[in-house]
């Protein structure tokens, strides 16, 4: 009997080593030790044996099914490895075919920039302000220092609704109006669409918008001016963005400042994006000019303040080098994917 | 202003080059736009004398001429037709750079010439400049010259910088205000004008003019000068290449005089045949209405009581500070001139010149407001220039009428609240010396300051303290960001924040965002086929439009998405699904402003996109804002809407109301054919501000299921005509307090649903918050739902 479960055992290995998938496993498996199996058999006949015997067999009958279950377990483990390599190998894909989409769109490169802007001021403790486009002349022209037949209007072509109602000219009516109703201290942006009689072409557009800006309390100065500015063109142009103000005039400002930044296409070295000169001009500022803030009841004496003012296509296009604004108001579809 | 540098050399040393010079200017406050510099491409042409012409051997037209250059003689060939023997040229030398090439060695038809002889166009240079060049041919000199002289020196060729003056500093329109800004910016001495006038004619002014101002709010001083035994004639070469560096045309002495004068000291000057002035008498007054005059540019202008008019005893002789008037007239025949040096009103001259559409240099300078005292020194610099051309003999003394004599402004010198105000930390020293080189009166004492008079721009502590920011250097200030000061907190409105939720929610759903401009012509609405009296044509319109194609504000936004639709079908894209946020524009009745209204549009053609898209797109933006009450109701009564694809949209507002929130459907046929859009082409527009009434951002957590729902699906057989709404409102009524979720899945007309009906198959879900249903639960609400929907719509279980 011993003899017969070692050449039981041998078989057996010998046929679980050739096997090649899992029915053939299943089938070696119920040969062997299901209730009709080979060993079962053999055990069965266990009790015909002396009860010297039976001890020494049983414990030989248990070792040999001990190792027909090892063995068929690392076969059946050896199979699913083998089989599952095979369809793993079967399944590969074209991973450089192009993926499935649902598109989201895209925002305009305007609404771009002028949320980066609002981010860099809302962190500054900026609040947004608005107001209307149709505008009284007051708010736009008269409380800004600029009364009917100054010839600072010249350089706003303004289109009129009537002799007291204009398109804004800028966003510097909506600054009148937040100080004539909000006591300082006041920090606020002012977005918005603004317009002025110039006719269509590359860089013109009767439309267009700007972001302006107003700080007013006690002791605010200059160089308060120039520090926001700085952090401001960092935030829009990048760290290393430096800014230069030249001396200019505004009527609504005292001192009033011109305000470039270096260039970011070369740094500052030159190049076609300004022309050779190392500096773009994109904005300007000044020290709140003392009658405007009289003219919204606030006092220069005690109060000061400062403004700036920027047009935001012109800071889009510098930025996504846009080289017609009027790609801005066509809205073809396969522009405004770019950005 | 154009200001050539040797003129300003005249005032002040500037020896720095002029790229070093122009930068300084921008960075002191008076901004270059643009350097010219005349000579710059000319190298090697040097003043030559022609000695001798001899016939080309090979050439009718071409001849061959020895040309004398000092140092050497030599044969050149030319074409030009007016060459004499004698005459001083111009000689590019071998090797000569010309603005349009470099002259090398040539052979003309079989003749060498060693150069070339040059017209004004070789050189890029203008009749203006020099007026005695001739049509055609070359240049031929009218002086004489040193042989061998290099052109540029010769032909006074100067650098003209080009400044960007700004409103507030009419001074600086003149050549004299340019060089006292370069002085102090470039750290030098401004050389005050000497002026000397001899006033050879003798006399006595008051025995030949007399001055009256009638209204000395607008004129406040007229000076007048007269003189005598007049020669009109061509003014020198030096001034007229002056004038023509400037800018300006040289035209006759006088004229040439007074220009010289307005571009030198930024008083503009006005020359009149004083014969023709009647009366002996210069009255400034206003027009009276119906007084006409002819300008010197052959214009009648009709006059008005708000023009200010310079007049003899009988009537307007010049339109004041804007032009002078055809019946004064300098010309050839004139004997004696009166010279005017006046003051008006800015405001006043602006508005008459803006109401003639004229804008003389005059006009342009008077407007902004000039300097009362320069009246006097620049009649005198012109009555020195006439003695100094030989064009005239002075008459002794100035007729003056200064109504307003000059008062100085004492202002406080405070160097403590400027370096407050800059953030600075100036030396009182060194504002001194900036305000005392500024011609300001520094009294260090009484800390106070004088301006000089030509700074009208200077009346209070923010303007010393530009003056000082702009000499001190702006860029060293030193940055600072609002330190010590009271926090404020930065941060979006409600409705900031929804136009955020807006533009993020319609991106997501796949639209990009269309920015289009506001104003539009009335021509639109027929486009899309608006009805003649609808209130929509009732829009803000512009007095002074680009066009007629923009000359209202926008009452409807679709028009402009339809455009961006079309732009984008045209360049054949197959689809495209834009959205904007922006505004129209809707007059008030009684306001003079108008009701602003941030609008919502939405448009869409081609790929999948039809009406269920764009409404799904609606739908999404309604659940990201928090609008749970709303309904779609159809809507068959727009005209721009095809009447079977369009719904409007209700939504619940905090007066608890279904409010009006948008249109929205496929454009009617028409309009899309008119448009040239795509015929199906989806278009939505809502009411921003409705949305956010009916918007709310509070959210509470809803447990999630612990116990399995039950589904059932049906499908009944209805009427084509009954709204899906209606059995999905119907289903829910019925429903009983277990029913979920009520899903549509299919709609189906065709093979085995009869003609006129339709199939709609709904998924129901039931479940208990608290345990699992039984079936026979939703058995009972099933039956009622079907029996209802038996009853209310005739509907058959499929």
């Amino acid at each position: 009997m011993k003899r017969q479960l070692e050449a039981i055992k041998n078989q057996a290995m010998e046929k679980l080593a050739r096997v090649s998938d899992i029915r053939e496993l299943e089938d070696l498996k119920v040969a062997y030790l299901g209730k009709k199996g080979e060993l079962t058999g053999i055990l069965k006949k266990m009790g015909a044996l002396s009860p010297e015997e039976r001890p020494v067999i049983g414990q030989l009958a248990n070792e040999v099914r001990f190792a027909l279950e090892e063995s068929i377990a690392q076969t059946k483990d050896r199979l699913i490895k083998e089989e599952r390599s095979i369809r793993l190998k079967s399944e590969t894909i074209d991973v450089t075919m192009p993926g499935r989409i649902k598109p989201i769109g895209k925002k305009h490169p305007l609404t771009i920039v002028l949320d980066e802007l609002k981010d860099i001021f809302l962190g500054m403790g900026y609040e947004i302000a608005e107001g209307p486009e149709i505008e009284l002349d007051y708010n736009n022209f008269e409380a800004l220092n600029i009364p009917k037949n100054h010839p600072a209007r010249d350089t706003q072509d303004t289109f009129y609704i009537s002799e007291n109602v204009v398109l804004r000219t800028h966003t510097s009516p909506v600054q009148i109006r937040h100080m004539q109703s909000h006591k300082p201290p006041i920090r606020i942006i002012c977005p918005g669409r603004v317009y002025r009689s110039d006719a269509v072409d590359a860089t013109h557009s009767p439309v267009f918008h700007q972001v302006e800006g107003l700080v007013v309390d006690k002791n605010v100065t200059m160089g308060d001016l120039v520090g926001t500015l700085q952090a401001f063109a960092k935030g829009i142009f990048g760290e290393n963005s430096r800014i230069r103000l030249r001396p200019h005039h505004f009527p609504f400002t005292e001192p009033s400042a011109e305000v470039d930044v270096s260039c970011w296409g070369c740094d500052g070295s030159g190049c076609r994006i300004c022309k050779g000169e190392g500096w773009v001009e994109i904005l300007g500022s000044g020290m709140v000019h003392p009658n405007v803030l009289r003219e919204c009841g606030i006092d220069p004496d005690v109060y000061s303040g400062f403004a700036f003012g920027m047009g935001i296509e012109r800071i889009a296009m510098g930025k996504f080098g846009i080289d017609d604004m009027r790609l801005l108001f066509e809205n073809d579809i396969r522009f405004l994917r770019q950005f | 202003m154009k200001a050539p540098i040797k003129w300003l050399k005249d005032y002040v040393d500037i020896n720095l080059s002029v790229k070093e010079y122009a930068d300084k200017m921008t960075m002191s406050g008076s901004k270059v736009e643009g350097v010219e510099d005349m000579g710059k491409d000319i190298e090697k042409v040097v003043v030559g004398k022609i000695v001798s012409i001899e016939a080309h051997p090979n050439a009718d037209k071409l001849c061959v001429c020895k040309v004398d250059t000092g140092s050497e003689t030599l044969q050149i060939v030319t074409g030009a037709p007016n060459v004499k023997e004698g005459d001083l040229i111009p000689l590019a030398l071998v090797g000569a750079k010309l603005p349009d090439g470099e002259i090398k060695l040539s052979r003309l038809r079989g003749v060498e010439s060693y150069g070339m002889m040059c017209s004004i166009e070789e050189l890029k240079l203008t009749k203006d400049y020099l007026p005695d060049a001739p049509d055609n041919g070359v240049y031929v000199f009218n002086e004489d010259q040193k042989l061998g002289t290099d052109v540029k020196a010769a032909l006074d060729l100067d650098t003209v910088v080009e400044f960007e003056i700004t409103s507030n500093r009419p001074d600086c329109l003149s050549v004299i205000g340019l060089a006292r800004e370069t002085a102090v910016t470039l750290g030098v001495g401004f050389k005050e004008p000497q002026i000397k006038v001899k006033e050879e004619a003798g006399g006595d002014i008051n025995d030949y003019i007399s001055i009256e101002i009638k209204d000395p709010e607008l004129c406040p001083r007229y000076a007048a000068r007269v003189v005598k035994d007049i020669k009109i004639g061509p003014s020198p070469a030096w001034m007229q290449r002056r004038l023509a560096a400037a800018g300006m045309r040289p035209i006759n002495n006088i004229v040439d005089i007074t220009n010289y004068v307005m571009l030198e000291y930024g008083q503009p000057l006005h020359a009149f045949d004083y014969d023709r002035i009647q009366g002996r008498k210069i009255i400034v007054r206003r027009a009276q209405e119906g007084e006409t005059i002819r300008t010197l540019d052959g214009q009648d202008r009709e006059l008005d009581n708000e023009m200010l008019m310079i007049c003899d005893e009988n009537k307007p002789v010049a339109v004041a500070g804007v032009m002078g008037g055809e019946n004064s007239e300098v010309t050839e025949n004139t004997q004696t001139l009166l010279i005017e040096s006046a003051n008006f009103n800015g405001s006043s001259i602006r508005a008459t010149g803006k109401k003639m559409g004229l804008r003389s240099e005059a006009a342009i300078r008077f407007e902004k407001g000039l300097d009362i005292q320069n009246t006097i020194p620049a009649i005198n610099r012109c009555a020195e220039l006439i003695e100094l051309l030989g064009a005239g003999k002075v008459v002794k003394g100035i007729a003056d009428c200064n109504c307003k004599p000059y008062e100085k402004r004492v202002l406080k010198f405070e160097p403590d609240r400027i370096n407050s105000f800059l953030g600075t930390q100036i030396e009182t020293g060194v504002m001194v010396k900036i305000f005392k080189d500024l011609c300001f009166e520094v009294d260090e004492k009484a800390m106070t300051l004088v301006p000089p008079s030509f700074r009208n721009d200077i009346v209070e502590m923010a303007d010393l303290c530009e003056e000082i920011a702009r000499f001190y250097g702006y860029n060293n200030i030193k940055p600072s960001l609002l330190s010590g000061k009271e926090a404020t907190q930065g941060r979006k409105t409600y409705k900031q924040r929804m136009e955020d939720i807006i533009r993020n929610t319609m991106m997501a759903c796949g639209l990009s965002e269309a920015y289009t401009i506001s104003f539009t012509s009335p021509r639109i609405f027929d486009m899309i086929n608006i009805p003649r009296d609808h209130k929509m044509r009732n829009a803000v319109t512009i007095s002074n439009p680009l066009g007629e194609d923009y000359s209202i504000m926008r009452t409807t936004t679709i028009p402009d998405m339809l455009k961006v639709l079309s732009i984008n079908n045209s360049r054949n894209i197959q689809e495209a699904a834009l959205f904007e946020l922006s505004y129209v524009y809707l007059p008030v009745e009684g306001d003079v402003l108008a009701d602003e209204r941030e609008t919502l549009t939405i448009g869409m053609y081609g790929g999948s996109n039809d009406f269920y898209v764009i409404k799904g797109a609606m739908e999404e933006l309604l659940s990201a804002m928090g609008i749970k009450v709303f309904e779609f109701r159809p809507f068959n009564d727009d005209p721009s809407f095809h009447p079977g694809r369009t719904a409007s949209l209700y939504v619940k507002g905090k007066n608890d109301e279904l409010e009006y929130a948008a249109i929205i459907g496929e454009i009617h046929p028409e309009v899309a054919e008119k448009m040239e859009c795509p015929e199906r082409t989806y278009v939505a527009m809502a009411d921003v501000s409705v949305l956010i009434e009916a918007s709310d951002t509070n959210r509470q957590y809803k447990q999630l299921p612990k116990f399995p729902a039950i589904t059932r699906d049906i499908a009944v057989v209805v009427k084509d005509n009954i709204f899906v709404a209606q059995l999905t409102d119907a289903i829910r009524q019925q429903g009983g307090e277990f029913l979920e979720e009520v899903r549509l899945f299919d709609v189906y007309k065709g093979a085995q649903v009869p003609e006129g009906m339709k199939s709609v198959a709904f998924a129901l879900s039931f479940r208990a918050a608290d345990r699992t249903l039984k079936d026979e639960e939703v058995n009972i609400a099933m039956e009622r739902i079907l029996k209802y929907l038996n009853k209310n719509f005739d509907a058959q279980l499929r």
